[in-house]
């Protein structure tokens, strides 16, 4: 939302009326703006720069104020002063209009064709006998400023040039030129510059070097000129110097050049209508001639007045309100909305001014005029809308198991969906290729990379984040991991998964297992083979070897349980064991008797775009596989002894893997390829789906001149020898840090408990003496006094011990040598530092 | 003697004392060491008034094992003085006697030997006055018979500062009866146990009293997430009013129905990549419902339905970019054109709480994702008043009462009302949502009818969960960062009260 800040005591006088903070507080927020801030130049240069730099600012009362969006209307003073005084029933509002020149022919500015690749459109006016001061010249100078910034899309789409007309002379000429050919004085500058050297000049100025990237890179760049060969400006960059408006300028020629003329227009009305109320004929603006490069000329400003006809149903219908069409109508004209009742039913013609390029349809008046009659004035009502309600099936069961998870003792984690890659791929020893991982185009930091494919990383930083806390510590978070899915109209789709983890001293594998055990009995799935659930022995990167387990439901994988590798805890700084379980839970949904929404789009209507598509649906025309060539016996064999227990090349469905083999096999197999015939015959009913098939995890079809890939065994290869590798890395680390430290002196940190003899024992003289044992390598810490009973205290101090050269029971004895102190001390603790 | 009988002998010295007992004098007389008395009395006291004892303690001197020597055989010095024969002693000699090092520096002090450095065959002490008088000697005599009282104050912390000498405090008790006197001990039981319930014996034994003032043992138990928990209750409000919840879970969207769908114009800043995650991998989607496709090109570029339109060149290249949504209203969007291509319009009221993403500048109260509340009514002849009284219903659910709506801008909803609550606490008006009837030009380009009117209304599940829970940084409450004991500690969730 767009702030405007102005004098309070200049908009007050404006206004014709002093109010409170809270009453022009009040006008605003009826209005639909936000008085933001109160402040004064003084308060902002103090705040952002420090008091000293303040001193001598200007201490005026400002007010800030924020607009909305698309009132390009009231980004000035003198636009608020309208609309307010309008809304407030004190003037009338202005109407503006166009004219020509007293004597003479238009301005003219004339488009050459070179524009056309860089900033094809302009539009120009002119506003006569103006009568600045320096308020308005401020304004002036700030409106241009925020139009640049909102609807201009910082210049990208109009920018704004406005020049003293009296020190140039048109026709003026809007061409484009090559940056070495351009030479005048910017604005400001005291000597001139090629376009080229401008904007070399300019790649260190604060605020215009924002604007360089919009023509840098083009071979032209837009140039006004006067018909003298004197630089306007060179749009959307900088004005000439020597055009440069002034307090005393009386005649302003306002250009817009741009690459959306619609914008172009409605920034052009805005900075006529704005400023028109300073000419001698306030509110009338002078005409120019725009003559394109096919010959065609226009004249702007349009100062376009629009008539709309709308009923007053319409209006009382939409708000839930009952007002006459006259009223209504009068409601609109204090929205700068001119209304008349035209007689004919309830009809009312509202006529839209060049102001209001907001209002492009019916409900836009409709809001005006439910502005006007007070949003807080209307009253509530209850919509009979019967509807019933359905929880959507999967958040269902994901609240309903949330619950059960907690009252098994394990606390809830909210991790977030975005993460870096290194999360979910080498901290968790898999390569991102694996993933499936979604990947962000425009991270602002590296905690933005991708969207996680697991839950487990979260809720290892988070056990990071918690390592104080007292283990065992035990999490859980149901939640959303995003999959690339061709299947799906974006390519991805979410995934809902249960994650948790159990981090202690010891790994507490049946800790995790018994939560899954727990978990399928909440969702009724038995223990057994076949329909139930089992887990089985499997590898995987992220877990310690022979510590991971698969989990089958009713034969499909769901998930994975088992104990982090040790590498993996290392690299989240964790410290302890810790064992974790992951799967999806959309498996369990079953067949809810709720009618299931979906955000599908409905299919009838739906026609395949021919988009560059991710995977290339031409089928390999190799043969060769990693079951050998399969246009020769011995290779089919091998594939044939593959299939003997299997469906399909992998998994439990068919995949893009069983068309792209069934492509490589050059002709149907004979009968002496039982299972390899079976499995021909099944994946050919595919054939006519086979695009929509899930994508392969594996490439069993090797490229001609891949050949020496060996994709099973490849991977465990590669693997260990990076493991190998970092490990390398690891110990060239670890053995830099250590020549980089002087000699370690081991060292122990020890907490003791000396006893007095009894409650009257004095405690102080007694820790008095025990500090005044002094050894080379000891060094006494804090000591706090413990009640044990009785009204007997011990003293518990700590030191620190070289431990070459103090023993505990050196030390001991040198305590308990203060024989009328001291009963007995005992070591509490002992810690190697 | 046993600790038993000696806790029964007190008892009976105690029942039978005119007044009380003293500690030190029953131990004595009892011939067990005065510890294992204290111990008794201690014990004793224990039970609930059966005696006091009143603390008592006496100090005198005591000489310590060197001052014992020395009141034997005299001081070092006198030793010294005495080893030395008339002719003299080598000084090694002297320093050979066990009390010659200590000695020799205390009778140099006294002048009563000197040291002849040059004497032939190394130095030579000899005596240099006829007599001494070993006063410490005779100090340590007086402590010794009990007379103390006869040395000076000084002197003896000379000799304590010795060691010679040690002050012992001696402690005693004074015991007499309690209120609850008697010669038979029954401890107070401690627990309630499944004997005593058996056998009845709880009527008959006194028991411990509790502490009530210490706390007691935590739970072992799991917590639920408390932004998680204010998210429950939002969806019962929504469940409770009718609302059904809407399929979100599509966190990657095409810019299409992000914006496009929306009326939002391809140059609309919140399009920039300051604002917006866009996505490399896949970077496009691929697939539209192709005739809706061109009316929303139609009314971006040309208008319709009456308007205006926004009059610019819209391109299919823009929409297809995928993104992180940037809010739900994206779901609805698809769900509102789902509804269009019903054959009979039926009302809805939609709800649903997700993520959404911003690419925002991250500070204490934003984050890249957060949680979006949205509800949404599709109904013929909907008013703004039906969205006010929705708006007010809903929010006297959360506990709020107070509402006021500030006409506001959003490029998909006309009109457009700022929700305001008024704050008890800060005694101001806080924005607490937003709210807005959807343009025609979003939903006539789905086919829905003309007199079909939808409103909606958003609001973050973090902010009032943050207000909740009294919580000021983002972090501590959403991601890892969490403050886990603030999970432990976290009260339910009663959003009304």
């Amino acid at each position: 939302m767009p702030t405007v800040g102005v004098k309070r005591d200049l908009l007050f006088k404006a206004l014709g009326k002093t109010y409170t903070d809270v009453e022009f507080d009040e006008l605003c927020f009826e209005y639909g703006l936000e008085l933001d801030e109160i402040t004064s130049e003084k308060e902002i240069i103090s705040r952002e720069q420090g008091d000293s730099k303040a001193s001598g600012a200007s201490d005026v009362i400002l007010y800030k104020i924020d607009v909305p969006a698309n009132r390009y209307d009231l980004l000035c003073l003198e636009g608020l002063v309208r609309g307010l005084q309008v809304f407030k029933n004190k003037l009338e509002a202005p109407r503006y209009r166009r004219v020509s020149p007293l004597s003479g022919e238009p301005q003219k500015l004339i488009i050459t064709e070179e524009t056309a690749a860089v900033r094809p459109h302009a539009v120009a006016a002119v506003l006569r006998n103006i009568t600045f001061t320096q308020e308005s010249y401020d304004s002036f100078i700030e409106l241009q400023e925020k139009l640049h910034q909102n609807i201009c899309r910082k210049r990208s789409l109009v920018a704004i040039g406005t020049h003293d007309l009296d020190t140039v002379s048109g026709p003026f000429t809007y061409t484009a030129k090559p940056p070495a050919e351009i030479s005048f004085k910017p604005l400001n500058q005291t000597k001139e510059y090629t376009a080229t050297q401008l904007m070399s000049l300019y790649k260190t100025d604060s605020h215009l070097r924002h604007y360089l990237h919009i023509i840098e890179d083009k071979p032209l760049y837009p140039v006004i000129y006067d018909s003298n060969g004197i630089v306007l400006s060179m749009p959307p960059i900088i004005n000439g110097d020597h055009s440069k408006i002034t307090l005393k300028t009386k005649n302003v020629f306002v250009e817009c050049t741009a690459t959306d003329l619609t914008k172009a227009k409605i920034v052009l009305d805005m900075m006529v209508t704005m400023f028109s109320e300073y000419c001698s004929q306030p509110f009338t603006v002078e005409e120019a001639e725009v003559v394109y490069p096919d010959g065609q000329t226009c004249i702007y400003p349009e100062l376009a007045y629009r008539k709309e006809k709308l009923s007053s149903d319409f209006v009382n219908r939409k708000v839930g309100i009952n007002e006459s069409t006259e009223t209504i109508a009068r409601l609109l004209t204090k929205m700068c909305l001119r209304s008349e009742v035209t007689g004919v039913g309830d009809e009312i013609e509202v006529e839209i001014p060049p102001t209001r390029s907001d209002v492009i349809h019916a409900c836009d008046i409709m809001e005006d005029a439910a502005m006007a009659y007070g949003f807080n004035n209307i009253p509530y009502t209850t919509p009979r809308t019967y509807t019933v309600a359905n929880q959507f099936p999967l958040n269902k069961l994901t609240e309903l198991l949330r619950q059960d998870l907690a009252a098994a003792g394990f606390t809830e984690a909210l991790n977030f969906a975005l993460c870096s890659t290194e999360d979910i791929s080498d901290k968790l020893g898999k390569k991102i290729s694996e993933t499936r991982a979604v990947h962000i185009a425009n991270p602002k930091t590296a905690e933005f990379q991708v969207a996680r494919t697991t839950l487990l990383p979260g809720l290892l930083k988070t056990l990071a984040a918690n390592r104080k806390m007292p283990l065992p510590l035990k999490l859980f978070e149901i939640s959303d991991v995003v999959l690339k899915d061709d299947t799906k109209d974006v390519g991805a789709r979410n995934s809902r998964r249960f994650c948790a983890v159990y981090y202690n001293k010891s790994p507490g594998f049946e800790v995790i297992h018994g939560l899954l055990d727990r978990t399928m009995q909440l969702l009724e799935v038995k223990s057994e083979r076949g329909d139930g659930y089992h887990i089985q022995a499997a590898e995987d990167s992220t877990f310690f070897p022979g510590r991971c387990a698969e989990i089958f439901v009713g034969g499909k994988s769901v998930g994975r349980l088992g104990v982090l590798h040790p590498d993996v805890i290392t690299r989240f700084e964790l410290t302890m064991p810790c064992s974790a379980v992951e799967m999806d839970i959309e498996p369990f949904l079953g067949h809810p008797a709720e009618t299931t929404l979906t955000h599908d789009v409905p299919l009838h209507e739906v026609i395949k775009h021919h988009f560059p598509s991710q995977v290339p649906n031409s089928p390999p025309t190799s043969t060769k596989t990693v079951f050998g060539d399969v246009s020769s016996a011995a290779g089919l064999k091998v594939l044939d002894d593959f299939l003997a227990d299997k469906s399909y090349m992998e998994g439990f469905e068919a995949t893009q893997a069983d068309s792209t083999m069934f492509d490589a096999i050059p002709s149907a197999p004979s009968s002496t390829f039982p299972h390899l015939l079976r499995w021909y015959n099944h994946v050919k009913s595919f054939l006519r789906e086979r695009a929509n098939l899930p994508s392969a995890k594996s490439q069993f079809v090797l490229e001609e001149d891949d050949d020496d890939i060996d994709l099973f065994g490849s991977d465990d290869e590669e693997d260990s020898a990076e493991v190998e590798k970092l490990k390398e890395q690891r110990l060239a680390e670890y053995a830099a840090k250590k020549s980089k430290k002087p000699a370690l002196i081991a060292k122990s940190s020890i907490l003791l408990d000396v006893k007095p003899w009894d409650d009257e024992t004095d405690m102080a003289k007694m820790e008095e003496c025990v500090r005044s044992v002094k050894m080379e390598g000891l060094l006494w810490g804090q000591s706090k006094m413990v009640p044990v009973g009785y009204g007997i205290k011990k003293l518990q101090i700590g030191c620190v011990v070289e431990d070459e050269k103090v023993g505990t029971d050196l030390l001991e004895e040198a305590i308990t040598a203060f024989e009328e102190y001291v009963q007995s001390v005992d070591v509490a603790a002992f810690n190697k530092v | 003697m046993s600790d038993a009988g000696v806790l029964e002998t007190l008892l009976r010295r105690i029942e039978a004392a005119d007044g009380g007992v003293d500690s030190l004098e029953t131990a004595s007389v009892l011939g067990v060491d005065h510890q294992v008395l204290v111990g008794a009395v201690k014990s004793l006291l224990a039970l609930e008034d059966l005696i006091s004892a009143e603390l008592r303690s006496s100090k005198h001197w005591e000489l310590s094992g060197e001052g014992t020597e020395i009141a034997e055989q005299g001081s070092h010095e006198a030793r010294v003085f005495s080893s030395v024969p008339p002719e003299g002693l080598p000084q090694t000699e002297l320093m050979k006697l066990s009390f010659g090092k200590i000695g020799f520096s205390k009778a140099m002090s006294n002048k009563w030997i000197k040291v002849d450095k040059t004497h032939e065959g190394g130095p030579r002490i000899f005596r240099s006055v006829e007599n001494i008088e070993d006063q410490v000697r005779d100090k340590l005599l007086l402590v010794q018979k009990g007379n103390t009282s006869q040395l000076e104050e000084k002197e003896k912390n000379e000799l304590k500062k010795r060691k010679l000498l040690s002050e012992v405090t001696v402690k005693s008790y004074w015991i007499t009866k309690g209120s609850c006197f008697s010669t038979t001990i029954t401890k107070p039981e401690t627990e309630l146990t499944p004997e005593m319930i058996a056998n009845g014996s709880w009527k008959e034994k006194k028991f411990k009293p509790y502490n009530f003032e210490a706390l007691g043992v935590a739970p072992d138990c799991g917590h639920l997430h408390p932004l998680m928990k204010v998210r429950t209750q939002f969806r019962q409000i929504f469940l409770e009013m009718g609302f059904t919840e809407m399929p979100t879970n599509n966190f990657i969207e095409s810019s299409f129905w992000n914006f496009d769908s929306l009326f939002q114009p391809q140059q609309h800043p919140a399009r920039d990549a300051h604002d917006t995650f866009f996505i490399s991998d896949p970077a496009l989607a691929h697939e539209f419902p192709l005739e809706y496709l061109e009316r929303v090109k139609k009314i971006h570029s040309e208008g319709g339905y009456g308007s205006q339109g926004y009059k610019y060149d819209w391109k299919i290249e823009e929409a297809q970019k995928n993104i992180l949504r940037t809010h739900t209203t994206a779901v609805s969007a698809r769900m509102l054109y789902k509804l269009a291509q019903q054959e009979k319009f039926t009302p809805v009221k939609y709800f649903s709480i997700d993520r959404v993403f911003r690419n925002e500048t991250l500070d204490a109260t934003h984050l890249a994702e957060f949680h979006q509340i949205e509800g949404v009514v599709a109904d013929r002849g909907l008013t703004l008043g039906d969205l006010m009284g929705i708006l007010h219903q809903f929010f006297t659910k959360l506990g709020i009462t107070k509402l006021r709506f500030k006409p506001a801008y959003n490029p998909y909803t006309e009109p457009s009302m700022e929700v305001f609550s008024y704050h008890e606490g800060l005694k101001k008006w806080v924005e607490v949502g937003n709210s807005g009837v959807f343009r025609p030009e979003m939903l006539l380009p789905m086919g829905l009818p003309e007199d079909v009117t939808v409103i909606a209304w958003g609001l973050s599940l973090e902010r009032p969960t943050m207000i909740k829970y009294g919580i000021n940084n983002i972090r501590e409450l959403v991601g890892h960062k969490v403050n886990l004991q603030m999970v432990y500690d976290g009260p339910i969730c009663r959003l009304e009260s």
